[in-house]
């Protein structure tokens, strides 16, 4: 039978305590000092993941063996108010050109800093493109990796 | 509890996780689930309210029977794992702007 799941989208909003200029700078160019070292995709360990400042830029991860891996890319650069990523990872962790769920981060001045609202959307697209993926190859669904992911987080 | 940690703590449990792989290859009713596992039924059914609760699993009757099956494509444990995920990202993200904040002043 086939199973249509519509997952809601992630939405995640925080206040840091910084103007919008410095929160963008933070979140974008500062990537690498914030970005969990263990969410990676190469196999070598992650040196740090870059967003180049301007639209149509490429989001990778740079490995300390010097290997590079594509994340996605940039859809919207407005600093300091809004940062569309695309997040170009299928369920089972790869790069797919074809595949482009986006996270929109909004920054808004508040009384004493900044709210940063982050949502993370068309996350349906990752079953499109598992459901392509079956169809070329045999390849594994996601659900080996996820419930991978799963006990490794829990077991931490 | 949020969804993601209904998630988390519905994979923690072995069984559950064991569950989860046997249903991925079919589904199948409870009786099918406890034959390949060294459980009771009634702990099967225990663990399959568990796992549906949290959205993993859902289940559909077919005749007399009760059949269990996971989403397919696995897009509910993918979207509570990026809930997780960017949940402890930007946990991180306000640590950095508030200690280069700190340093500043």
């Amino acid at each position: 039978m086939n199973l249509h799941i519509q997952p809601a989208p992630v939405r995640k909003s925080i206040h840091v305590n910084a103007p919008p200029e410095r929160a963008f700078d933070v979140f974008a160019n500062g990537i690498g000092r914030w970005w969990p070292k263990s969410h990676k995709i190469g196999k070598a360990d992650l040196d740090e993941p870059v967003i180049e400042p301007r639209e149509g830029g490429r989001w990778y991860e740079r490995d300390v063996d010097g290997s590079e891996c594509e994340i996605g890319r940039v859809l919207v650069w407005d600093p300091p108010s809004r940062l569309v990523l695309a997040w170009q990872l299928t369920a089972d962790w790869a790069y797919d050109a074809n595949l482009v769920t986006e996270v929109e981060v909004l920054f808004t001045r508040d009384t004493n800093g900044t709210r940063v609202d982050l949502e993370h959307r068309h996350l349906e697209r990752m079953g499109e493109s598992a459901d392509a993926a079956r169809e070329s190859v045999d390849s594994p669904n996601g659900w080996g990796l996820i419930l991978q992911l799963f006990s490794d987080e829990a077991a931490r | 509890m949020t969804n993601a940690n209904r998630v988390f703590s519905a994979l923690h449990d072995p069984t559950r996780r064991a569950v989860l792989e046997r249903l991925r290859d079919s589904p199948c009713a409870v009786g099918e689930i406890a034959s390949a596992l060294p459980v009771s039924r009634p702990a099967v059914s225990q663990h399959l309210k568990v796992l549906k609760e949290a959205g993993l699993v859902s289940d559909r009757s077919e005749g007399t029977r009760r059949i269990y099956f996971i989403d397919p494509k696995g897009l509910g444990a993918m979207r509570a794992w990026l809930d997780q995920f960017w949940e402890a990202a930007l946990a991180a993200y306000v640590a950095e702007v508030d200690s280069k904040e700190k340093a500043r002043e």
